[in-house]
């Protein structure tokens, strides 16, 4: 599939999906570090992009179609997940605006603005057991596929595995940011549920584009 | 025209509470909670930000205060969401949330700037952490010689008392005291702080028994220490 306004649409639903699917998981995942609201929070807000796209049709681009997602995560989230794949989808949506079609530059280019802008919001660096532990990889792995000449759509495969590989890292960390830093050392052998929800995104990122993820 | 404060909390209650409580010290400010999700429930709401803001702004700016994690980035969002020409004027301030918003809404009270209620805001943090750390010990230098007024060679006037109420230089009177001197034209310097600030002031922790000492500068020096030599002499009006 193309890398359109349609795609990114069916990124959502996908996602929608996934946030539906595992919101018992994150919830889990959440309640053992930190306050028991991610699956929750997750899900309404992917719930409410799809609501905000039936309602709407889908915009012209994909970028558009970020934006849409990024002003709704941000008002209806509540957690802190909210604000930060809020941002994440706004910097993404800039870096690819104007854009009908993207290809694996502009997969990276989008990456590597969400990821930039979860790191400025969150302020929160690889190692701290967060989010940003599942994004890295997954641009460091974007950039690699892109330079080696994979499709738009293997861009995304591949970030995709390198964030699955990512937040199984984040098991032994101790965190550092977010309410389960509160915790400190007890921290250690959960995995992260921010990790975990940024790894459902981008796996339905590559679903939507019939990629296996 | 008062800065207004918009208090951003995960928890409705907790936003709606402490707009209660400094709104007891500070009537004319306007306090608006934007708390909670929603629908109610546990988070922060971009939307409910931004209205605060809107309803918070009198002209002479705002000053968001936040509690944890998603409530300081929604915060922030907020900030970024700003037009141009409300930058300048809207500031998130980088405090502890209640012991910000009720040195905030003091200040703002008084008739402070907004960079006067942010400082006054982001003082609380050293305010707790001296309080902590302090535990009461008064300062035991040799007293200086009382209700005696110096003036020196560069215009400075000095003056001290000793504090005579059973509580000292707390909050009420503090405010009363940073009220006063802030409209007065003179630098005003109590005790080796800003005369101007309440957060400042109620970091000195001043007892009874304690001495006060003020350095003043200015065309209005003189008054300031005549009205602050009142104040002292009837013990803040609590005896």
């Amino acid at each position: 599939m193309d890398l359109n306004a349609q795609w990114a649409a069916a990124w959502m639903r996908d996602a929608a999906a996934a946030m539906a699917e595992n919101r018992q998981r994150l919830i889990d995942l959440d309640r053992a570090i930190g306050d028991a609201d991610h699956g929750e929070n997750m899900d309404r807000g992917f719930s409410a992009i799809v609501e905000k796209l039936d309602a709407d049709g889908v915009p012209a681009t994909p970028s558009e179609v970020f934006k849409l997602a990024a002003m709704t995560l941000m008002s209806k989230v509540g957690g802190a997940a909210g604000p930060l794949y809020g941002t994440a989808f706004l910097r993404g949506s800039t870096a690819v605006a104007g854009k009908e079609g993207l290809g694996a530059e502009d997969v990276v280019a989008f990456l590597t603005a969400a990821r930039d802008g979860i790191v400025s919001r969150g302020k929160a660096e690889p190692g701290d057991k967060t989010m940003v532990d599942a994004f890295t990889p997954a641009v460091e792995a974007a950039q690699t596929a892109a330079s080696a000449e994979a499709s738009g759509a293997e861009t995304l495969s591949a970030a995709a595995n390198a964030a699955e590989a990512g937040l199984a890292g984040t098991e032994p960390l101790i965190a550092r940011k977010g309410r389960a830093s509160y915790l400190g050392e007890r921290s250690a052998g959960h995995l992260d549920p921010g990790a975990a929800s940024t790894t459902l995104i981008l796996q339905a990122a590559a679903s939507a584009a019939g990629e296996k993820a | 025209m008062r800065v207004g404060l918009v208090i951003v909390s995960h928890s409705d209650k907790l936003a709606e509470g402490l707009c209660e409580l400094a709104g007891q010290m500070a009537p004319d400010v306007a306090l608006i909670a934007a708390g909670g999700t929603d629908d109610g429930g546990i988070g922060t709401s971009l939307e409910k930000i931004q209205a605060g803001i809107a309803r918070a702004d009198g002209g002479a700016g705002v000053v968001l205060l936040a509690d944890l994690g998603s409530a300081v980035m929604t915060a922030e969002m907020a900030l970024e969401f700003l037009e141009e020409d409300q930058r300048e004027k809207i500031r998130l301030a980088d405090a502890p949330l209640v012991e910000g918003a009720v040195a905030a809404a003091v200040a703002a009270q008084t008739g402070q700037d907004l960079a006067a209620v942010v400082r006054d805001a982001e003082a609380a943090a050293a305010s707790m952490a001296g309080a902590a750390a302090e535990s009461g010990a008064a300062p035991a230098d040799a007293a200086p010689e009382l209700d005696d007024i110096d003036q020196d060679d560069t215009g400075v006037l000095e003056a001290s008392w000793e504090l005579i109420n059973p509580m000292g230089l707390h909050a009420r009177p503090a405010a009363v005291v940073a009220q006063a001197m802030a409209d007065l034209d003179a630098d005003i310097t109590i005790n080796g702080v800003d005369g101007k600030s309440v957060m400042m002031l109620m970091t000195l922790g001043l007892k009874a028994g304690d001495t006060l000492t003020v350095s003043a500068h200015g065309p209005d020096a003189e008054r300031a220490v005549e009205m602050l030599g009142l104040e002292v002499r009837n013990g803040f009006g609590e005896i």
